[in-house]
């Protein structure tokens, strides 16, 4: 004998605004098997947790339905209120009356009439639930950071600091990311790779951390405390355990004139490079692409020289194969493209370049040792000045526009306020000769000490800021560029002649976001960064169990609030990793074998790999017996996504919690 | 129907979506023949300050040559806003901005057809 | 390949030199210029509003004769270019438009943006190519130095003109090279001439002009080629003394055709 509670929720107005949660109260009281039914102010609120528990042991419940907001936000409350009143936590069920009813109706009319159908439906499946029991797991304590930028390193750092084993894998020759090419930081104005590069070091001298650098991750299996990761190390053609890092064989290599990426193509490298001098680990690399021995046969001056015996011309890419508990997307980001953003002729003038360039020309390490001079002049194409004395910033380039140019981005980049202040200040401080104008939309400094910094910029330091956009750059006969402005406080157009254009690029997830998101089954959003499980209240975990955020990955932001980010992600995985088991997920699917024709379209649909086809043993209706080949389910792996049960042409396949009766009884009641 | 509506209306355009970053102006090969520039195009009429543009010779002076709605970052299209208040203007009675009787004298050997018959379509109703 | 051809006004006029010579390349080229019967003037200016349709249906009916004979609709003059391809792009996404032009003209068939449009710049590089081109020259150029003027009107709104990068474009400059010269690239190649402002605002034209031609002299062209009559009206007589030709006129010199 059933005995139903329904408890319909006002959530303030949220509901209430646009369903009579009274009548709705009131219409499911006479469905069969309610013998009890109210309506409550906010009903995940403590005193209406209480309401239900109180309800469960006054009235003896056998099943419970909340109509209120979406599962994804408090079925789990109400779960664990039912538990400590008594009742199997399987045996609730909420009726969505707020994302799928309130918050989209306008009248109140409507959206009761169609609350009291959602209720109905939930009554007519809970009557079909039966008890179940979450199974337990084992958790693999250790876990896999993607991307060694300064992101995936302070979560590696931290994590190892809770007593952890951490891999970070990382695509480029060397850790570091983005941040080991920026020459200071603001609002301090430190040197950026000072800060950096101890923790650089940390990272390869701790034993709990691995480094694969030069690798990429191929494929991730499994689960939440239990996946299997398969790690492509690169071949480099160096052994990394038998170099010393000496760098005998980049001065030897007579490639060169390799693109130096470090230096963002200002200047070239060897074929045989290690990137920069502190690079983790320090072991060089041979770019196969430029290796005259890669490419045909004829050099070998590396190997030659090289005392170690490190170079291994044939080494060969490998595989490995990891199990880890958590993982971490620190994957990064690169400015855009900006070659169909002409009107500022970046393809058509080496002097306009984009700001992470502008790092590079400041930098003591970048190509020109820290004297900022023109780029034209560095790769000797005019002979003029070298160093530029009228410099124009423009701000938000491709960022905060809409999908009318190819590689726009209709978010702000949010560093670029602030780095571009950065940039102005420094080239006063160091070239007082040099007059320098930021056109700007907005200036956009929140943050603790940034709109000091700014208005340091332009009080102390006299930058000229000017409220309006550039429309045009020219690059003139002369080597100069006509830069055409407008000031929109003045009402004037301007026009700038300047030796150098530094261009405020908007910055994108990196290319790979996409297939490692697809690997881990992460959501990410339109722009391609990972969505947040809650964007105020889980920040730090992907909705995928097991998977955590770090850093850009998951939306613009500086290195301060990346290292923080980086810091709330390593608490997470250790909150995890520090179980020595998970409750598992019961409702998975399972195969009623006597019903299973042995056809496969589960196994084929189903992304996790939980399903197995084994023989098995059949007493027939006549006594003999028969060997069938049958589906099973390993339920420590099955997600519940259901696919199995679509897929199942005889309905052997069923979902608890979700089966195929419990729908039916939903959408029955629906329509009636 | 008032004027912006039907500036709006004529146009097509959503000046909702301007940022107010004013690279329309910073763009506008003619910008310095005109007493309203293309972002103030956009403001006024989206403010419903519509009269002095209509008054302006700044209607005139637009080169219809799409740098603007080529560079706008919110794809707001002012040079069809211009066009709207320029086209509102001249259809009302007697507004034509060029008269027939005119031409001759403004014309030489090599003006080309293309010139007279854009002049007329653009200043004329 | 045949193509059905809309001059356009001025280049039965002012322009002939522009059309006369594009016939010749063309038959030296190997595709033909099929005149459509009837033509009316394009209005030489796009008309924007979304009001009034009057403006746009001499358009349509070229687009629908071109539709009709099953063929793609070229054009020589920046003008006509401009105005045909973005009313056939009216045709094909504004439903609105679309209806009440069809609804005013009654078509023997509903037109609704199927005709391709392009320009003769277009089929040089698309469709004889300009490898093909440089190995038909006859006459290389060697040694001149050619700088093309865009204008506007090729290359705006770029998402419907669709022909090239409007802000750094190159399909004049590989012209150019193919034709055995060097392409000159200057900044002012894309902005505006002063166009239909040289009626009743010299001043603003000559000022324009100034920019654009000092601009390409600066970078040392010994000439200026244009696709568009109004442009070699505004800027021929310029300060610079740099002359300003039709495309055609020098690959017609190229080919040897003249």
């Amino acid at each position: 004998m059933h005995r139903i509670g329904v408890f319909v929720c006002h959530c303030g107005t949220n509901i209430a605004a646009t369903v009579d949660v009274k009548a709705v109260a009131e219409a499911v009281r006479e469905e069969t098997g309610v013998v009890f039914s109210a309506d409550y102010q906010y009903m995940c609120s403590e005193a209406g947790q209480t309401l239900v528990q109180d309800t469960i042991r006054e009235q003896r419940l056998t099943g419970v339905v909340v109509c209120s907001c979406s599962p994804r936000m408090h079925e789990a409350t109400f779960r664990k209120a039912a538990a400590k009143a008594g009742l199997n936590s399987y045996m609730v069920e909420i009726a969505n009356i707020r994302e799928q009813c309130s918050w989209i109706h306008k009248d109140m009319v409507s959206g009761t009439e169609k609350a009291i159908i959602l209720a109905r439906a939930a009554i007519a499946k809970v009557m079909l639930n039966t008890p179940l029991t979450p199974g337990k797991t084992p958790v693999t304590k250790r876990a896999l950071v993607i991307g060694g930028g300064i992101a995936g390193i302070q979560t590696a750092l931290d994590i190892a600091e809770a007593g952890f084993d951490v891999d970070i894998v990382e695509k480029q020759p060397t850790i570091g990311g983005k941040m080991t090419q920026i020459d200071k930081t603001f609002p301090t104005l430190d040197c950026a790779s000072c800060i950096l590069t101890p923790k650089m070091v940390d990272c390869a001298q701790n034993e709990k951390i691995h480094i694969y650098s030069y690798s990429e991750v191929e494929s991730v299996t499994g689960f939440v405390g239990n996946f299997t990761a398969k790690i492509k190390r690169k071949a480099r053609f160096v052994d990394e355990k038998k170099c010393t890092g000496c760098g005998e064989c980049v001065e030897k290599c007579p490639m060169k004139k390799v693109p130096n990426e470090f230096n963002l193509g200002l200047d070239n490298r060897k074929a045989i490079y290690i990137p920069f001098a502190q690079a983790v680990p320090k072991v060089a690399t041979i770019d196969a692409n430029y290796c005259l021995m890669k490419k045909n046969g004829k050099c070998g001056l590396c190997s030659k020289v090289c005392g170690a015996g490190a170079i291994n011309y044939d080494q060969q890419d490998e595989i490995i194969e990891e199990k880890y508990g958590a993982i971490v997307a620190a994957t990064g980001y690169n400015p855009i493209k900006i070659d169909k953003f002409d009107e500022f002729a970046y393809s058509q003038s080496p002097d306009v370049i984009t700001s992470l360039e502008l790092e590079r020309l400041m930098n003591a390490a970048g190509p020109s040792n820290g004297t900022l001079v023109r780029p034209s002049y560095l790769s000797k194409q005019d002979d003029h000045e070298a160093h530029p004395k009228t410099i124009v910033f423009v701000q938000c380039v491709g960022s905060r526009s809409t999908e009318c140019r190819k590689g726009s981005k209709e978010y702000c980049s949010k560093i670029c306020c602030m780095y571009t202040a950065k940039h102005a200040m420094l080239i006063r401080e160091k070239y007082p000769d040099t007059d320098v104008y930021v056109f700007y939309i907005d200036v956009r400094t929140p943050g603790k000490l940034f709109d000091e910094f700014y208005r340091r910029a332009v009080e102390q330091y006299g930058v000229h800021y000017i409220k309006g956009m550039v429309g045009k750059v020219s690059p003139r006969a002369d080597g100069k560029l006509d830069v055409q402005g407008s000031d929109l406080i003045s009402n004037e157009q301007l026009h700038v002649t300047a030796d150098l254009v530094v261009l405020a690029t908007a910055i994108e997830p990196d290319k790979t976001a996409r297939s490692i998101g697809t690997m881990l089954t992460a959501s990410m959003d339109t722009n391609d960064f990972f969505t947040e499980a809650h964007p105020k209240l889980r920040p730090v975990e992907s909705p995928t169990a097991g998977v955590f955020l770090s850093g850009v990955c998951q939306g613009p932001k500086d290195i301060p609030e990346t290292v923080t980010q980086a810091s709330a992600c390593a608490a997470k995985v250790v909150g995890l990793l520090v179980k020595d088991e998970l409750t598992g997920n019961p409702c998975v699917a399972h195969s009623d074998e006597l019903m299973c024709n042995g056809c496969s379209a589960c196994e084929k649909v189903c992304p996790y790999g939980a399903i197995t086809y084994s023989d098995k043993e059949f007493r027939q209706p006549d006594r003999t017996v028969a060997i069938r080949r049958v589906a099973s389910v390993n339920p420590a792996v099955c997600q519940g996504c259901g696919a199995c049960t679509v897929a199942c042409p005889s309905g052997a396949m069923d979902l608890n919690g979700f089966s195929n009766s419990q729908i039916m009884a939903e959408v029955d009641a629906v329509c009636r | 129907m008032d004027r912006k509506e039907e500036i709006l209306l004529i146009s097509g355009v959503n000046v909702r979506k301007c940022m107010r970053c004013g690279k329309c102006s910073g763009t506008c090969p003619n910008y310095d023949e005109m007493e309203y520039h293309p972002h103030q195009f956009v403001y006024m009429v989206e403010s419903g300050n519509i009269e002095p543009l209509l008054k302006s010779e700044s209607l005139y002076k637009c080169l219809s040559c799409f740098a603007c709605v080529e560079r706008c970052p919110r794809d707001v299209e002012p040079a069809k806003i211009i066009e709207a208040v320029r086209l509102s203007a001249i259809r009302q009675k007697g507004a034509n901005h060029i008269k027939a009787e005119n031409v001759p004298e403004l014309i030489d050997e090599d003006t080309p057809q293309q010139l007279l018959m854009s002049v007329f379509r653009k200043y004329s109703k | 390949m045949v193509y059905s051809y809309f001059p356009g006004c001025t280049l039965k006029s002012k322009a002939t030199e522009l059309d006369r010579k594009a016939r010749l390349c063309a038959a030296a080229l190997g595709f033909e210029l099929e005149e459509i019967e009837n033509w009316q003037c394009c209005g030489g200016v796009y008309p924007m509003a979304k009001d009034e349709i009057a403006t746009k249906l001499s358009s349509v009916r070229a687009l629908a004769d071109a539709k009709a004979h099953d063929r793609p609709l070229l054009t020589l003059c920046s003008a006509c270019h401009n105005v045909i391809k973005q009313v056939n792009n009216d045709m094909l996404k504004d439903a609105d438009i679309r209806t009440r032009a069809n609804n005013y003209l009654q078509l023997d068939e509903p037109y609704g943006g199927e005709t391709k449009v392009v320009h003769y710049l277009e089929v040089l590089r698309d469709e004889v190519g300009f490898d093909a081109l440089k190995k038909a020259v006859k006459n290389p150029l060697k040694g001149r130095k050619v700088a093309a003027y865009y204008g506007c009107l090729l290359l705006r709104p770029g998402a419907v003109m669709a022909m090239d990068d409007p802000e750094n474009p190159s399909i004049m400059e590989d012209l150019i090279k193919a034709m055995g010269a060097d392409p000159v690239v200057y900044p002012q190649r894309n902005e505006c001439c002063g166009g239909y402002l040289s009626l009743d605002d010299k001043e603003a034209v000559a000022k324009r002009r100034n920019k654009i031609v000092k601009s390409a002299a600066d970078f040392g062209c010994d000439c200026i080629i244009t696709a568009c009559p109004l442009c070699m009206y505004n800027l021929a007589k310029n300060d610079c003394d740099v002359p300003v030709l039709y495309f055609t006129e020098l690959l017609a010199q190229a080919l040897g055709v003249e």
